[in-house]
């Protein structure tokens, strides 16, 4: 993996003299000081020492584009063609710092704080008191602990997915009409979804599901009524627009499969079930791994379809943690409190995900 | 004398039996499957022609349970006898499209481009920056994908506010990209390592530089990825809600949150609540079925290595 030098490796003859590396240095350094000029001098702006009024903190911004954009040039001028290499990754790079690393940095200030953005007096720091607050807040406990059965639900998801894409890898007739069928969900936007078949199909009176329901013997179908039902059927609607795309990537791996395999299973005389256990499986494994991390870190978002069918209701037993933070703020409008429920939710999330990915490590290469 | 000499035995038939059963379960389980992905959205569909009555006696098939009408599509301004005049429903209902068009194609353009260039570079360069290597820079941009949208949807609300770009579209496309960046980076990597480096290596020994390479002779082998990138970052931004509720208002709402917030006083309309999601998933369901092909393309790529 780790081997040295370029993959594409070409010999350049850049005579880098020292007057072009100043040069560079002087780009580099000149453009940073612009933009601390630039922040120093809306900082002032703000407190009122400068007599000047500043509206906005855009300057910084333009200000950070033009470092952006310097940082290149500079990279070119100071090192030639490798500087012209560094030019593909340099942009992403930049863009991702801004919006990530900067933001990230400014919640960890903005999480110990009392923040109501609907109150004129601004920003109080005001220590610990927000863990304190989470710690006896029983919604978001509540929240997290939903979440935990959200995800278990993939799993279940993951067995349907699997089938389905065995039966489309299968011998079929039509099999393109039924991809692009199954597809179908995945392409629709889960607000329209939540509220045409969250509200409009499932509403008690006279919605299509309630009435299959009447028919099949539940007398008084309601369908967000108690807590278990509700989160089921949030779990329901959101596997329904996500089992498509662990099948597409499931049906990926199956195909993929050399047809040899089964074959020779077959020759040796297992059985469908059995060459699907000893053959098939083992080899999806890794696909199957993939497909489950990828539909877990999409789980973990899951806010929509709570936000739009139940509202977290009823009593929170729906909540997930995305979508009581959405109404934490959309009630109290306390910033300070939502993004410290955030960054505590995200620091969970990278151990939990640590900690799977280490396990399936462990069990897929075995260390005697 | 027609008399059959020549009989399957009775093992063979009872395969022949089995063989039928086994056929019937498979598509017995297809067709209920493809009941259960559809039937939304031909209730979607329907439902946006029906009057309040066919609405409230849950009258499925047209034509047979009731007549359909352009109640829904009316209330739009969409209809054919409305579409000629002017309507302040249809203007607003357009602004919401041209909101969420703009953002969406914007925002997976922008993430397609610097996605591929990264995805290039980490194909093609070992890099250093400071301790960062390669597979850093690589995992770097990918865990973005971990990162949930309420962690930065809060701070983002109070920069954007100092930045005056709170409700505009360009703060939306910026947020956006960043969140199917890290999808790209992921679909173009995979697609620049199954180009083979000989092909740079014959156009530099041509006399390209590596830029000239990289845009006249490697993207358009890998513009097949390009464009499944681009589709799964469309499908994703076009139905983003919760940064676009959190960060937009009158001007930059998209059409996700346009279809939230249509509760009326008296209850919901239906059919104009049906027409308006209609109208936001035709497009979808129209790039699904024309460009199902790259769909699958973009997702399989992470699943086969």
């Amino acid at each position: 993996m780790a081997e040295e030098g370029d993959l594409l490796h070409v010999v350049t003859d850049d005579e880098i003299t020292p007057r072009r590396a100043a040069l560079g240095r002087l780009l580099v350094w000149g453009s940073a000081g612009i933009v601390a000029i630039s922040f120093l001098v809306v900082w002032m702006a703000k407190q009122g020492t400068l007599g000047i009024e500043a509206e906005n903190w855009r300057p910084v911004l333009y200000a950070y584009l033009f470092f952006g954009i310097c940082l290149g040039l500079a990279q070119v001028v100071q090192r030639g063609e490798q500087g012209k290499r560094t030019l593909f990754v340099l942009p992403a790079v930049l863009f991702v710092i801004a919006m990530v690393i900067f933001p990230l940095i400014f919640a960890l200030g903005i999480a110990f704080s009392d923040w109501n953005l609907s109150s004129p007096d601004g920003r109080k720091f005001n220590g610990w008191d927000n863990i304190r607050q989470m710690w006896g807040d029983p919604f978001y406990w509540n929240a997290l602990k939903n979440m935990v059965y959200y995800t278990l639900a993939i799993l279940v998801e993951y067995a349907i997915a699997f089938g389905l894409a065995l039966i489309l890898a299968s011998e079929i007739r039509a099999r393109k009409f039924f991809r692009v069928a199954f597809l179908m969900p995945l392409m629709l936007s889960p607000v329209a979804v939540s509220w045409m078949v969250g509200k409009s199909m499932m509403e008690i009176r006279f919605g299509p599901l309630a009435r299959l329901a009447r028919e099949l013997g539940w007398d008084n179908p309601s369908f967000f009524g108690s807590p278990e039902v509700a989160r089921f059927m949030i779990m329901a609607m959101d596997a329904w627009t996500f089992i498509p795309f662990m099948m597409i990537m499931l049906l990926a791996g199956l195909q993929a499969i050399p047809r040899e395999l089964n074959e020779a299973a077959e020759v040796d005389g297992a059985g469908k079930w059995r060459s699907f256990w000893e053959v098939t499986f083992p080899l999806m494994l890794p696909v199957s791994i993939t497909a489950i991390l990828i539909r877990i870190i999409f789980k973990l978002k899951l806010a929509d379809i709570i936000i739009n069918v139940t509202a977290g209701g009823p009593g929170g037993a729906t909540d997930s943690v995305t979508s009581f933070i959405f109404r934490e703020y959309r009630d109290r409008s306390n910033v300070g409190y939502g993004t410290l429920l955030a960054i505590v939710y995200l620091v969970l999330i990278v151990i939990a995900i640590t900690v799977f990915m280490k396990a399936v490590d462990r069990w897929m290469n075995p260390r005697y | 004398m027609a008399q059959q000499i020549f009989h399957d035995s009775e093992q063979d038939l009872a395969h022949r039996a089995r063989w039928f059963t086994g056929r019937v379960v498979i598509y017995g389980i297809l067709v209920f499957w493809t009941i259960v992905c559809l039937f939304p959205i031909y209730w979607t569909f329907t439902t946006s022609f029906k009057l309040a009555p066919d609405v409230m006696q849950g009258n499925m098939i047209p034509f047979v349970d009731y007549t359909p009408q352009w109640r829904g599509w009316k209330s739009l301004g969409l209809s054919p006898d409305t579409i000629g005049t002017e309507s302040t429903v249809r203007a607003e209902f357009l602004k919401r499209f041209m909101n969420s068009a703009v953002t969406a194609l914007c925002s997976s353009a922008l993430a397609v481009i610097l996605g591929s260039m990264a995805a290039y570079g980490l194909s093609r360069f070992r890099y250093r920056f400071g301790f960062m290597r390669n597979p850093d820079i690589s995992f770097f941009f990918l865990s973005q994908l971990i990162l949930p949208p309420v962690v930065l949807a809060l701070p983002f609300l109070v920069l954007y506010k100092e930045l005056a770009l709170l409700d505009t579209r360009i703060g939306l496309i910026l947020l956006y990209t960043l969140t199917v960046l890290p999808i790209v980076i992921w679909i173009m990597q995979d697609q620049f390592r199954s180009i083979p480096v000989e092909l740079e290596e014959a156009a530099l020994v041509d006399g390209l530089s590596i830029w000239g390479a990289f845009l006249t002779i490697i993207l358009p082998i890998a513009l097949p990825g390009m464009v499944a990138a681009f589709i799964l970052s469309l499908v994703l931004t076009w139905n983003e809600y919760f940064f676009a509720a959190l960060l937009t208002g009158a001007d930059a709402k998209t059409l996700p949150v346009m279809v939230a917030s249509q509760t009326g006083s008296q209850g919901i309309n239906w059919w104009s609540m049906a027409a308006l999601s209609a109208s936001a998933i035709i497009p979808l369901i129209v790039i699904g079925i024309v460009l199902e092909r790259y769909i699958i393309k973009g997702m399989a790529s992470g699943a086969v290595k």
